[in-house]
């Protein structure tokens, strides 16, 4: 197969689908993109005209602009540009993130953006529409964790470990301050918690999210303004705040908190001691690798091309395991160590 | 093991020093005594030998995880850590394992030594299925011998005084020797760590004192009279740079010990034979160095270095590098504990002590004032030292480093110094695994004629151009990883991502545009290296910001400095 035949190609403004003459999730400006999720390194603002899931409306358009040309999909619903067949499927990783699905001449090729499976059986995204595996012929996907060494344990067993540390925090009356990114993680946290252990408090960053979910229609917990709860009852509660929050005014207004890190980069003890907080919870809203190879597989793609993460040795694994694979150097997320930073994990 | 992991994990987590004694106190007040005992014995440092080898480890987790070599290699490079990778790598449990940490220690790990490769590997494929990531992880480290947490001994003993309502001094003397690889733990032992201080255990056998150690000093010599008060109230001695020890003389037999704890005396056969002529009750402090007979100096750490971890001691060895014992204080006297004593009277009695033996003692060093011992400090080097140790007339000989009872400080002389160009960087380990931290530097072959000569080598390097023989280039010689604070290395590291130019494995090469000054305690020639240029302790002193690249130091220059006879 020749590259002026593929489906999809890496242009300098992102990928790019000829047939079709539009974007996926380009980073400079275009005149058509096509949008995974509404994440700031795969939704950038200056685009002509914006296609993305109908949920993920609200969010885009607080970020990018009101008056932004924007069309949304449901799951599923299909559109065509230029002979070419388009439909967005659930990628489970925020809400309202999708997999981008792109049809031409009988051939089928799917971009993932961002996606979250876990290698244990059953554990989904519960805060948005879990994973869907979509056949095709090309998978481009990600490897934020492409390494052996991460592999996410049961979700349940890591909020219980959560639960447990502020369960702790409260009873010696010291507030905890829970860390985790504001769009998708921040949500997912808030869902497993247990609110009979005292208030939750959201950071400002959070709560302009929260409102996202509960519009579609997700159930979370009620949150209040760190400023709502009285002196005494803020030793009881746990705050959810963006990780940039920590050593922040806004985090000294809780007092002398424990502070803990969500983030799958959590997994590892080196990790967990940079980031210079008392705890660290391996809890990630992407694939561990497992979960990559679970969702290569369901797809029965023969070619795999792999993007930001761990790339070589995805594409060197996959080879080994027979399959057609290559790289695609995009400007998603960043070199493994800083991404635990800068952007969702 | 689960207890143990699980008091671990909160010592690994913690960075708060009463959080962590009060975890210790925790484990030490529930764990069954023989868990306890070997608790104690990892936590102050213990480390068994080796179970299995590292090459066994690995390649058994390899096909249990159904990964290449490559991809573990890949993995061991993100996480810095052997022992880490493997508990990762690994499937999960499928089962669990309630044994105490003893059965795993005394029952389990001890047999593991010197079986069949292949018999360890079924035994290490049969653990792997009842324990977790963290248990895995203490496992490894555990049959590697690489255990260690960040807690210091102090620690350790100040949280079982606790627990048996102690003076930490007591137990401090009482755990000297605890973690010796002879004699394992057991609960008798361990018991008679948290006895009741009636039960007088102290000096018996051949049980040393825990060690005094210094301060650093470090400020200018103007500043010492201020700072320290006048030098007529300071005993002062040379900084040997040899081995720490500890001589015991009791019931007719010698016993040397080393800082670390360790039994030392078999090695050492040549100090051993002037200390055995010395009275029962008799417990020295010194230092071990080479120092052939009729030499007016020590021999340097390198030649020392020789006489380590030797299974056999050749005669041929033992002539080329004969070691004594040099005598500097006196912590037991006719069988009495003479520690509390003010330094002067010990240094009294060591002198009337050694009178007409023929162990060595450490002199003092006279000056007329601070600045006077200045100058002869200048001449460190040439005399085969690391400067002065400054004891303070009336201190008492203390437990650790403290000063609660005393001071003991160590005026060392400056490093050596060059400027250094960054070439090459490789992520750290632990927790800087994953962030850039061990740099190899270079220097100029010759002194660059400007910085325009100096700036189209760089332009090469950056277009990947091999430097031709003859021609003016960079040439490594050092590498170094600390130094630095956290911020610094930070910055650096995005540096380093910033200018990458190639990456091989791990390792990056930049476009070089960081000047470092390395500081080191020694050079020498060594035809092994490049550069043909070895140095001793390498560390970076500071980022050169203010340095242009073509200001960095030279091969000549850095010729010039072992000429000088500096080493």
């Amino acid at each position: 197969m020749s590259a002026e035949q593929d489906l999809i190609v890496l242009r300098p403004e992102g990928l790019y689908c000829p047939a079709g003459d539009f974007h996926i999730d380009p980073w400079r400006p275009v005149a058509r993109a096509v949008l995974t999720h509404a994440h700031a390194d795969h939704a950038r603002v200056g685009h002509g005209a914006y296609l993305a899931t109908a949920i993920s409306q609200g969010v885009l358009r607080a970020r990018l602009g009101a008056d932004i040309s924007l069309q949304g999909l449901v799951y599923g619903e299909s559109v065509a540009i230029n002979g070419v067949r388009i439909s967005l499927h659930p990628a489970g990783h925020v809400l309202g993130s999708a997999q981008v699905r792109v049809e031409h001449a009988g051939r089928v090729w799917v971009a993932s953006g961002d996606y979250f499976v876990s290698g244990v059986d059953g554990d989904v995204n519960a805060t948005c529409a879990p994973f869907e595996p979509v056949r095709c012929d090309c998978f481009i996907t990600e490897s934020t964790f492409g390494l052996p060494i991460y592999r996410w344990r049961a979700q349940q067993e890591v909020m219980a470990e959560i639960n447990a540390w502020w369960q702790g925090n409260a009873d010696a009356g010291r507030p905890s301050l829970l860390l985790g990114y504001s769009f998708g993680k921040a949500q997912r946290l808030l869902a497993g918690l247990d609110a009979s252990i005292g208030p939750i408090v959201a950071h400002g960053a959070v709560e302009t999210l929260n409102a996202a979910y509960r519009d579609a229609g997700v159930a979370l917990p009620t949150t209040q303004r760190i400023d709502d709860v009285p002196r005494d009852e803020l030793k009881r509660a746990l705050a959810v705040a963006p990780p940039a929050v920590q050593g922040s005014a806004w985090a000294r207004r809780l007092g002398d908190a424990s502070d803990a890190f969500a983030s799958g980069w959590m997994q590892l003890r080196g990790a967990r001691r940079r980031q210079g907080v008392d705890r660290g919870f391996a809890f990630s809203d992407h694939a561990d690798w497992p979960g990559l190879q679970h969702a290569i597989a369901a797809t029965g793609a023969e070619r795999v091309i792999v993007t930001h993460g761990y790339e070589a040795v995805m594409v060197r694994w996959l080879a080994e395991q027979g399959l057609q694979a290559q790289s695609f150097e995009t400007a998603y997320g960043d070199d493994a160590a800083e991404s635990a930073h800068e952007v969702s994990a | 093991m689960k207890a143990f992991a699980a008091l671990f994990n909160t010592l690994d987590a913690s960075t708060s020093t009463s959080h962590k004694v009060e975890a210790m106190q925790r484990y030490f007040a529930e764990a069954p005594q023989e868990d306890a005992a070997w608790a104690a014995y990892f936590l102050a440092g213990g480390r068994p030998r080796q179970a299995v080898p590292t090459a066994v480890l690995r390649r058994t987790a390899c096909e249990v995880a159904g990964i290449d070599d490559w991809l573990f290699d890949a993995c061991y490079q993100a996480v810095g850590d052997l022992a880490e990778t493997i508990a990762h790598v690994l499937p999960p449990a499928e089962a669990s394992d309630d044994a105490g940490l003893a059965v795993w220690a005394e029952e389990r790990l001890a047999p593991l030594r010197g079986q069949a490769p292949e018999a360890q590997a079924d035994v290490l494929r049969a653990w792997w299925r009842v324990l977790d990531a963290p248990q895995r992880f203490l496992l490894t480290k555990l049959i590697g011998g690489g255990f260690r947490v960040g807690v210091s001994k102090l620690l350790v003993q100040r949280a079982l005084a606790q627990v048996a309502g102690l003076d930490a001094k007591l137990v401090a003397q009482r755990m000297m020797g605890y973690t010796d690889a002879r004699t394992p733990p057991s609960p008798e032992r361990y018991a008679a760590l948290l006895a009741p201080a009636t039960q007088q255990a102290a000096a018996h056998g051949g049980h040393p004192y825990p060690f005094f150690l210094a301060h650093a000093l470090d400020a200018p010599v103007e500043t010492f009279d201020e700072r320290i008060g006048p030098c007529g109230n300071w005993l002062v001695e040379w900084k040997y740079d040899g081995i720490r020890a500890q001589a015991v003389k009791r019931g007719g037999v010698v016993w040397l010990w080393s800082r670390g704890e360790e039994l030392v005396s078999e090695g050492f056969p040549d100090a051993l034979a002037p200390l055995a002529a010395l009275p029962d009750g008799t417990v020295l402090d010194g230092e071990l160095l080479v120092w052939p007979e009729g030499a007016d100096q020590p021999a340097p750490f390198a030649l020392l270095q020789k006489r380590l971890n030797r299974k056999t001691l050749g005669k041929k060895l033992l002539s080329e590098a004969p070691v004594r014992f040099v005598a500097y204080d006196l912590l037991e006297d006719g069988g009495g504990d003479v520690r509390a004593m003010p330094q002067h009277e010990r240094r009294s009695r060591l002198e009337a002590r050694l009178r007409g033996s023929a162990v060595a003692l450490s002199p003092l060093v006279q000056a007329g004032d601070w600045p006077a011992y200045a100058g002869l400090r200048a001449a460190s080097r040439e005399r085969g030292v690391e400067g002065f140790m400054l004891k303070h007339r009336t201190s008492a000989y203390g437990s650790g480093r403290t000063k609660a009872d005393g001071t003991w400080w160590k005026w060392k002389i400056e490093p050596m110094t060059a400027d250094a160009v960054l070439i090459y960087a490789q992520a750290g380990h632990g927790r800087r695994a994953s962030v850039y931290t061990d740099y190899t530097f270079a220097v100029w072959s010759r002194a660059p004629a400007g910085a325009d000569e100096a700036q189209a080598v760089i332009d090469a390097i950056a277009r990947r151009e091999p430097a031709t023989d003859g021609a003016l280039q960079l040439v490594p010689f050092a590498k170094a990883y600390s130094g630095l604070t956290d911020e610094e290395f930070k910055r650096v590291d995005r540096a380093i991502r910033a200018t990458t130019l190639e990456k091989f494995g791990p390792v990056r090469s930049v476009k070089p545009t960081m000047v470092f000054e390395l500081g080191f305690e020694g050079i020498q020639k060594s035809p092994r290296h490049k550069s043909g240029i070895a140095v001793r302790f390498p560390r970076m002193l500071r980022i050169r910001d203010d340095k242009p690249l073509h200001e960095a130091d030279t091969l000549p220059t850095l010729a010039a400095l072992i000429a000088s006879g500096v080493s």
